[in-house]
């Protein structure tokens, strides 16, 4: 088996996700893996793949390849593939690697399965585990044909250093009209603001069913009165609701404080990878059917805005004693 | 200008399970609307209607009663529909579904496609790549907010890091998120109406799909077994407002949390 992972970068280091995935690559039976680095001066980054189990490094240095963007990295590695014969290709699942992944898929016709928690071979053949319909039904699945694609959910794996040091090969890429249209107007920047939630150890966290962004003051006041911090999913901060320095999930924060309240949250699987790590978890959500109550510790279905002003008023009144 | 949405008909709330026989969804309940392509749908329209022209196209592949999830859609606003259907696309994994669509779409020439921000289903969050590959067409996708002007469109999309601006030239691929927009109830007029608007039912041998190209024969993932996710250990229901408060607090203070 050669395997390639696709080692995202961000601000001159290899994201942590890539390496856990190349390392648990790494550890499989009789697999060869190397990783593939993308970008525009990227080539000193690429060594560190080495002490993650890597062989060997490509990398690909092109100001087209630049901008975070899938389409150019798909034009990049199809090539790659082609030429180094690699059959197996893994990715850890990012906002860049789902886009890059699928391309590839459809150029290669190769399957590609996605949100895997594990993998294994067994008889010779890979088998990958996934969490299906909100996790409420696990799922062995396999590939056939030459080529296998594959995307690891957030914290499927840690990165473990192996030692060992990994050859970097550069590659030149050559790109098609089409990919290189889509162009960045202006790229993300990591947005430090207010005290960080990732150590908090209560976080109140608050999504749609809040209703409407004044709202979050009723999550606020709760959070206040229990010493804890304020959570939010994408829905409301896409929605201006609150800042993203309080997202929590696949593209946000992950957060595992000893208590977890989740307001008005439906518990979306890209909201759950970021929570489901603490130790207790209590959901507000008037819909009896929402998947939070899945994996939740108690489970309140009721409407919000009656309960939490009354649970706000209970926490502060045990407090005064 | 023509937008087609891809929509997908997916089993409606917790009704969700896969098929011990089949290995696959279990498609037989009744179903409903992907909730998050009526935010596909409610920004298609809303650029026709700021566009004051154009025409939005439904585009979906599923069993014939996915016809109930494109009325809903009709039902919003859009203007037609077209339905892949067929017995041989059944079990169409990620590669298979894209071929049909793409083909689709080839036939129809949309200056821009929109699609939802997964399949309640699937929770894939991909289809579109491996489309818009196949139609070698500019792609966005995670868009929160969407501008279209002098035939380029922009999206604000959020990463792992916050929040960037891509442009890119029409024609295109475009995927929404759920919160770009609040999508719109429809009317009585809107719900009457849409049993009249064309729906054309279309074949894979319609679109030119191999059968080696469609269903399990045309994937190239299986699924291989199921099994039960391990339990997460106990978990408490309340129902109801009257007494939740208190229930909660009791709860959290048996856990030494207040
Ligand atoms: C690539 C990708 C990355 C993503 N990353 C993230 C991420 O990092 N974080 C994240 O959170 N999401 C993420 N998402 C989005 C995720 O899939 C969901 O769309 C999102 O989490 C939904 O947010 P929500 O729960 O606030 O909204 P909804 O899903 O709309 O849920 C609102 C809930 O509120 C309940 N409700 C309504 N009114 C009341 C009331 N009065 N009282 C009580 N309950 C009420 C409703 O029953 C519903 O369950 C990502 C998606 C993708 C595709
Ligand atoms: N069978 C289908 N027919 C039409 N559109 C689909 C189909 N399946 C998925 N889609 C579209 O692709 C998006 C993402 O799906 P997925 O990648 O499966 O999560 C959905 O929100 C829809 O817009």
């Amino acid at each position: 088996m050669k395997v390639l992972v696709f080692l995202e970068h961000h601000e001159g280091s290899l994201e942590k996700r890539g390496l856990a995935v190349l390392s648990k690559a790494a550890s499989l039976d009789g697999a060869e893996v190397a990783g593939a680095v993308l970008g525009a001066g990227v080539g000193e980054i690429a060594g560190t793949a080495g002490r993650f189990g890597a062989r060997t490094v490509h990398v690909c240095d092109d100001p087209a390849l630049e901008a975070p963007l899938p389409q150019p990295r798909v034009d990049a590695l199809a090539a790659l593939v082609a030429e180094e014969g690699f059959d197996t290709v893994f990715f850890a699942q990012s906002v860049l690697a789902s886009d890059v992944a699928a391309g590839l898929a459809a150029r290669l016709e190769a399957g590609l399965n996605w949100d895997l928690t594990d993998l294994l071979v067994r008889d010779g053949a890979l088998v990958g585990k996934r969490p299906a319909l909100a996790d409420s039904v696990y799922v062995e699945v396999g590939w056939k044909g030459e080529r296998r694609l594959a995307l690891f959910r957030s914290g499927a794996f840690d990165p473990v250093e192996v030692g060992g040091q990994a050859q970097v090969e550069s590659f030149s890429g050559r790109f098609e009209d089409f990919s290189l249209q889509a162009t960045m107007v202006e790229q993300a920047h990591e947005e430090r603001s207010g005290p960080s939630i990732e150590d908090a150890e209560i976080v109140v966290a608050g999504g749609r069913g809040l209703g409407k962004p004044e709202n979050f003051s009723l999550v606020e006041e709760l959070a206040r009165e229990l010493g804890g911090a304020v959570g939010a999913t994408r829905a409301v901060v896409d929605a201006g609701w609150y800042p993203y320095s309080s997202q929590v999930g696949q593209t946000g924060k992950t957060v595992s404080p000893k208590l977890y309240v989740a307001c008005g949250i439906s518990g979306a699987i890209q909201h759950k990878v970021g929570m489901q790590n603490a130790n207790v978890i209590v959901a507000i959500n008037k819909d009896a059917n929402a998947p939070i109550f899945e994996y939740c510790d108690l489970g309140v279905v009721g409407d919000l805005n009656e309960i939490l002003p009354r649970l706000t008023e209970l926490v502060r009144q045990r407090k005064a004693g | 200008m023509r937008i087609a949405v891809c929509v997908k008909q997916v089993p409606e709330g917790a009704a969700k399970r896969i098929d011990p026989a089949t290995r696959r969804l279990d498609r037989a309940g009744e179903g409903a609307l992907n909730a998050y392509d009526a935010n596909a749908v409610e920004e298609a329209l809303r650029l026709k209607e700021s566009a004051g022209e154009g025409e939005v196209v439904l585009l979906t592949m599923g069993p014939a009663r996915a016809a109930d999830a494109i009325r809903k859609a009709l039902a919003m606003g859009a203007d037609r529909a077209i339905l892949v259907t067929d017995d041989a696309a059944a079990g169409s994994d990620l590669l298979a579904t894209s071929i049909a669509l793409a083909r689709a779409l080839e036939r129809e020439q949309p200056d821009l496609v929109l699609f939802g921000q997964q399949a309640a289903d699937s929770d894939g969050a991909v289809l579109w790549g491996a489309v818009a590959d196949r139609l070698r067409r500019p792609l966005i996708s995670q868009v929160a907010e969407l501008t279209l002007a002098d035939g380029v469109v922009t999206g604000k999309r959020q990463s792992e890091f916050g929040y960037d601006v891509i442009r890119a030239p029409l024609p295109a691929v475009v995927a929404v998120s759920d919160s770009i927009n609040e999508p719109r109830y429809p009317s009585l007029k809107g719900i009457m109406g849409a049993k009249k608007k064309p729906q054309e039912t279309l074949t894979l041998a319609d679109l030119g799909v191999e059968s080696d190209r469609a269903g399990e024969a045309g994937s190239r993932t299986e699924v291989l077994a199921l099994s039960e996710p391990p339990s997460r250990g106990e978990s408490r229901r309340i129902d109801g407002d009257g007494a939740a408060p208190e229930a909660i607090i009791a709860f959290l203070a048996e856990k030494r949390l207040v």
